[in-house]
C-alpha cells in the first residue's frame, strides 16, 4: 500500500512537470492559459493526493483553492483579458522553441541532481516532491525570461508558484495559514500584474514589455 | 539599592535629558539646564564608578530586553569601573565646560540631543556584558559623535569629515561582528561569560586579534586607520571634541582590552610584537603629522594618535611579556597604559578646551592668525600652559609618570628570552623617545605661536577671557594634572585591582612606601618622586624669580629692540606655525610626507610677490586610503549597468544566478 502511494504522488508530481514542459512548449496565448489550468488542476490533484496520504485535511483546502483559483478563476478572466486586448497572435519567444525545450529539460535534470544529492535522508515522498518542485519552479522562471509578452510573464510566474505550493504540500505539517498567505499574494500579484497590463496596453498600444524597453530608449 | 535601579537611573536620566533637550533647546536657558544636568549625571557615574571599583566586587544584571535568550546584560567589573570613572569624569567636566562655552552654539538644537545620547553610548559600551549589547552601545556611541560631527553640516570639510568618519566607523563595527562571530565559535555563546568559557585554536585567535585591532583601532585612531580622526574630531564642537579626543578613543582602548586581554584568552607569540610595532609608528607618525598643522584643533587631534600609540605600545608590553609569564613586568607595563588612558583624557580635555576657549575668543582656530593672547587671556594661558607641559611628558606633571613607567618596561626587556622582543622592544623605545621629544616641540609650537609674541590678527588683539564655568573645568583638570602627577603611587594603587584582572598580577604596594615615591620594580633600579621634584622645581623657580626681581638692579633702562635681524616690525614677521616646524619638517617630513618647499622667486624686474610654499602629501592616504577608494569607483562604475537593465533581463541575471548555485550545489564534493 505505502509503494503504491508512493507511486501515485509520484505520478502526480511527474504530470506536473510534464505540464510545465508543454507549457513552456505553447506558442499561442490561448493555448498556453488553457495549460495553465490543466497545470493548476494537476497541481490541486497531486495536493490532495498528498492531503489524503498524509491525514492533513487542511491540505485539501489547499487544492481547493488552487483548483477554484489557479484552474478557473485566473484562466478565465486571463481569457477575457487577451480578448479584450485583441492580443491572439503569436507569442514571441526570444529563442527557438526548441531550444527553450533542451533548457527546460537541463533544468528537470539539475534539480534532480541537486535535490537527491542534497537530501540522501530526506523521506521519499517528500523528496522526489521537492525534486519535481524545483524543476517546476526552474521551468517557470525559465519561461519568464523566454517569453516577451506580459500576459505569458504572469503566467509564468503564477506556474512557478505551483511549484512552491507542490513543494510545501510535500513537506509534512504546512500550516494552512501559509497557504492563506501565499493564496493572496497570488491574488494580489494577478491584480496588480493585470492593472498594469492595462496601463502598459493603454500608452503603446501592446503588452509586449519589449516596447517599454523601447520607449527607455533601451538596447532589445 | 540594587543594581537593576542604578543601570536603569542612568539609562533613563540620559534619555529622558536627551528628549527634553529637544524642546529645551529652543529656550535661552535650556542649554544651561541640560548641561548642569548632564554634568550632575556624568559626575555621579563617575562616582559609582568609583565606588564600584573600590568594592572590587564585579556587579552584574541581566535586563529583560533585547534578544531572547541572552537579554541586555550589563556588568561592573574592575576594568569597566575604572573606565567608567575615568570616562565619566572626563565627561562631568566637558558638560561643566559646555555650560560656558555651549552658549556660543548656534545650532543648539543639534548638539543637545545627540551630546546626551553620546554619553549614554560610550558608558553602555564599559558595561555591556554581551556582544550584542556592547555593539548596539558601540555603534549609539559612533552613530550620535557622527551626527555632533555633522553639526555644522553647511560646511563642505565638515561634511566629508563626516562621511570619512562613517566609513570608518563602518568598517570598524563590521570587523568588531567578526571578532564578536569568532568568539562566541560555533556554540553562538554570545554572553561574555560564554566567550570566556571558550577557547579558541590559535588560528583563530590570531584572526580574531587581526579583527580587534582593526575594529578597535580604527575608533581609536591607530596608523593607518586614523585619517578620520583628525577632521572629525576638529570639525565638531570643542567640548564634544574634547570627549571625541579624550574620551571616545578611551571607550576604543577598553575595547581593545577587554577583547585582547579578558575574552580572548591567553596571548600568543606575535600578538605583543605587533601591537607594540604599530603603537610605535601610531606614536611618530601622529606626532609628525601633528608637527605640520597650523589649525589648532587638528594639531590636538592628531595628537591623540600619538597617544592612542603610546597607550597601544604599553599594552603590547604587556601583552609580550604576559606571554612569557612575566606577571611583574607584563602588570607594570599594563599599569603604565592605563595610567597613560587616564592621563590623556585629562590633558587632552583640557587642551581641547583650550583650544575651545581661543576659538570663541578671536573666532578661529588657525595659529597664524592668532598670537600674544597671554596678555589678553591669562587664565586660559596657563591652563593651556599645564596642558602642554603635561602632554609633552615633563615632570612633575602626570604625562611624565606614565612614559616613565612605559620607559622601565622597555629596560626590562633584555631579560625577556625571545630575541626578536629583546631587539624590537628597545627600537620601539627610540621611536618613544623620538615621540616624546617631537611632543615636547610641538607643543612648544602650539603655545608659543598662539599664546605667546603679538597678535598677528586683530581678533587676536581684541580677544577676551572666557566665562568661569568654562575656567573652572579647566582648572579642576589642570588640578588633576598635578595631582596625579604628583601622587603617583595613588593612581598606581587604584589601577591595581584592574591590571589584575586583565594581566593576573599588579604592581607592589606604591602607598606605603615613604615619602609618596614610588618604585616600579626595585629600589636598586629605578625610584620616582613627584613630591620632591614639584617643590624642588617651585623653590628653585621662587629663588630664581626673587633674584632676578630684588637682587638685579630694578633702573629702567632704555636700550634699541633686538628685532631678530627684521626691522619690519608688523606681527606677521613673528615665527609662524610653519617656520617654526620648517628645521623638522626638513628633516623628517621630507621622507615620510614628501615635503617639497616651494620657492616662487621673481625675476628683477617683476613686480609681484616672492612666494614661498610647501607641498605635503599624506602617504598613507596614498598608499592605503587612495587605492581602495579607487577600486570602490571602479567596481561601482562597471556594477551601474546593472541599475538601468529591462525587466527580461533582471529575470536572466536572477535565473542565471539561480542556475549557478544550483550548479555549484549539485557538483560540490
Amino acid at each position: 500500500m505505502r509503494g503504491l502511494q508512493f507511486d501515485i504522488a509520484h505520478l502526480l508530481a511527474g504530470m506536473l512537470v510534464l505540464v510545465s514542459l508543454i507549457q513552456l512548449y505553447q506558442d499561442r496565448l490561448q493555448s498556453l492559459i488553457n495549460v495553465f489550468a490543466l497545470h493548476a488542476i494537476v497541481l490541486s490533484l497531486s495536493v490532495a493526493w498528498q492531503a489524503h496520504i498524509q491525514g492533513a485535511p487542511h491540505l485539501f483546502v489547499t487544492a481547493l483553492i488552487a483548483l477554484v483559483f489557479k484552474g478557473m478563476v485566473i484562466p478565465v478572466v486571463l481569457h477575457r483579458v487577451i480578448r479584450r486586448l485583441g492580443i491572439h497572435r503569436e507569442i514571441e519567444t526570444v529563442g527557438g522553441i526548441g531550444l527553450t525545450m533542451l533548457a527546460g529539460v537541463a533544468m528537470v535534470g539539475l534539480s534532480m541532481v541537486v535535490m537527491l544529492k542534497v537530501t540522501p535522508g530526506a523521506d521519499p515522498i517528500a523528496r522526489e516532491d521537492l525534486a519535481f518542485a524545483l524543476s517546476v519552479v526552474l521551468i517557470g522562471l525559465l519561461m519568464m525570461v523566454t517569453r516577451r509578452n506580459a500576459v505569458s510573464q504572469v503566467v509564468g510566474f503564477m506556474s512557478l508558484e505551483n511549484g512552491l505550493i507542490l513543494a510545501a504540500a510535500g513537506a509534512r505539517g504546512m500550516p494552512l495559514v501559509v497557504e492563506i498567505s501565499v493564496a493572496f499574494s497570488i491574488l494580489i500579484a494577478f491584480i496588480v500584474i493585470g492593472i498594469f497590463l492595462f496601463r502598459i496596453r493603454e500608452r503603446f498600444d501592446t503588452v509586449d514589455v519589449g516596447a517599454l524597453d523601447r520607449f527607455r530608449g533601451d538596447r532589445q | 539599592m540594587n543594581v537593576e535601579f542604578h543601570a536603569g537611573f542612568f539609562v533613563f536620566a540620559l534619555l529622558a535629558l536627551a528628549a527634553a533637550s529637544v524642546p529645551l533647546a529652543r529656550t535661552p536657558r535650556g542649554p544651561v539646564i541640560i548641561y548642569g544636568a548632564a554634568a550632575a549625571i556624568a559626575a555621579i557615574a563617575a562616582l559609582s564608578g568609583a565606588i564600584a571599583a573600590a568594592r572590587g566586587i564585579p556587579l552584574q544584571v541581566r535586563l529583560p530586553l533585547g534578544l531572547p535568550g541572552i537579554g541586555v546584560r550589563l556588568q561592573l567589573d574592575a576594568l569597566s569601573s575604572i573606565f567608567a570613572l575615568i570616562v565619566n569624569l572626563a565627561a562631568a567636566l566637558a558638560s561643566l565646560y559646555a555650560v560656558g562655552y555651549g552658549r556660543h552654539e548656534h545650532e543648539q538644537g543639534r548638539v543637545l540631543p545627540f551630546y546626551c545620547l553620546f554619553l549614554l553610548g560610550m558608558n553602555l559600551v564599559l558595561v555591556a556584558d554581551d556582544a550584542f549589547t556592547f555593539l548596539i552601545a558601540w555603534e549609539f556611541m559612533s552613530l550620535s559623535s557622527w551626527a555632533l560631527v555633522l553639526v555644522h553640516h553647511k560646511s563642505e570639510v565638515n561634511r566629508n569629515a563626516g562621511f570619512l568618519y562613517l566609513t570608518m566607523a563602518a568598517i570598524g563595527t563590521l570587523a568588531l561582528l567578526f571578532v564578536f562571530g569568532m568568539l562566541a565559535g560555533g556554540a553562538g555563546g554570545y554572553a561574555f561569560d560564554a566567550i570566556r568559557a571558550q577557547e579558541l585554536n590559535g588560528f583563530a585567535a590570531g584572526v580574531t586579534l587581526l579583527l580587534a585591532l582593526v575594529g578597535t583601532g580604527s575608533k581609536a585612531g591607530l596608523v593607518p586607520l586614523h585619517a578620520w580622526l583628525p577632521p572629525a574630531h576638529s570639525a565638531a564642537p570643542s567640548h564634544v571634541s574634547a570627549l571625541m579626543s579624550g574620551v571616545m578613543t578611551k571607550v576604543a582602548v577598553y575595547g581593545f582590552i577587554r577583547i585582547v586581554f579578558d575574552l580572548l584568552g591567553a596571548p600568543d607569540w606575535w600578538w605583543g610584537t605587533l601591537v607594540l610595532v604599530l603603537g610605535g609608528i601610531t606614536a611618530v607618525l601622529g606626532v609628525l603629522y601633528a608637527l605640520m598643522q597650523h589649525d589648532l584643533k587638528r594639531l590636538l587631534a592628531y595628537h591623540t594618535v600619538e597617544n592612542i600609540g603610546i597607550i597601544f605600545i604599553g599594552l603590547g608590553l604587556a601583552l609580550a611579556f604576559k606571554y612569557h609569564g612575566m606577571t611583574g613586568a607584563a602588570a607594570l607595563a599594563a599599569t603604565a597604559a592605563i595610567f597613560h588612558v587616564f592621563n590623556h583624557c585629562i590633558f587632552k580635555s583640557l587642551l581641547f578646551f583650550g583650544a575651545g576657549a581661543v576659538q570663541t575668543a578671536t573666532g578661529t582656530r588657525d595659529m597664524d592668525h592668532l598670537g600674544g593672547l597671554i596678555h589678553r587671556m591669562p587664565g586660559t594661558s596657563f591652563l593651556f600652559l599645564v596642558g602642554c607641559v603635561a602632554i609633552s611628558a615633563l615632570p612633575p606633571l602626570n604625562g611624565f609618570v606614565s612614559e616613565w613607567l612605559t620607559f622601565q618596561v622597555i629596560l626590562l626587556s633584555p631579560e625577556l628570552p625571545d630575541w626578536g622582543l629583546k631587539f624590537s622592544i628597545p627600537a620601539v623605545g627610540a621611536l618613544l623617545a623620538l615621540s616624546a621629544a617631537l611632543a615636547a616641540a610641538c607643543f612648544v609650537k602650539a603655545f608659543g605661536v598662539t599664546f605667546l609674541g603679538r597678535a598677528r590678527t586683530p581678533e587676536a588683539a581684541a580677544a577676551g577671557e572666557v566665562d568661569r564655568y568654562s575656567l573652572a573645568a579647566m582648572g579642576v583638570l589642570a588640578a588633576l594634572c598635578l595631582l596625579a602627577g604628583i601622587f603617583p603611587g595613588v593612581v598606581i594603587d587604584i589601577l591595581a585591582p584592574t591590571v589584575t584582572s586583565i594581566v593576573g598580577g599588579r604592581m607592589p604596594v606604591q602607598t606605603e612606601i615613604a615619602w609618596l615615591t614610588i618604585v616600579p620594580i626595585a629600589e636598586s633600579r629605578s625610584s620616582y618622586n613627584g613630591l620632591i621634584l614639584f617643590l624642588f622645581i617651585a623653590f628653585a623657580a621662587y629663588v630664581a624669580v626673587y633674584v632676578i626681581h630684588r637682587l638685579a638692579s630694578d633702573a629702567v633702562r632704555r636700550g634699541p629692540a633686538w628685532d631678530c635681524g627684521f626691522p619690519d616690525p608688523r606681527p606677521q614677521t613673528q615665527y609662524s606655525a610653519s617656520s617654526f616646524a620648517q628645521p623638522i619638517r626638513r628633516v623628517y617630513g621630507t621622507l615620510v610626507f614628501r615635503a617639497r618647499e616651494i620657492v616662487d622667486m621673481p625675476r628683477p624686474g617683476d613686480l609681484r610677490a616672492a612666494r614661498f610654499s610647501v607641498r605635503l602629501r599624506d602617504l598613507i592616504w596614498d598608499w592605503f586610503y587612495a587605492p581602495v577608494v579607487v577600486g570602490v569607483t571602479t567596481a561601482a562604475d562597471l556594477l551601474n549597468p546593472l541599475q538601468f537593465q529591462t525587466i527580461r533581463r533582471y529575470l536572466a541575471l536572477v535565473f542565471t544566478a539561480l542556475v549557478t548555485v544550483l550548479t555549484v550545489v549539485a557538483l560540490w564534493q
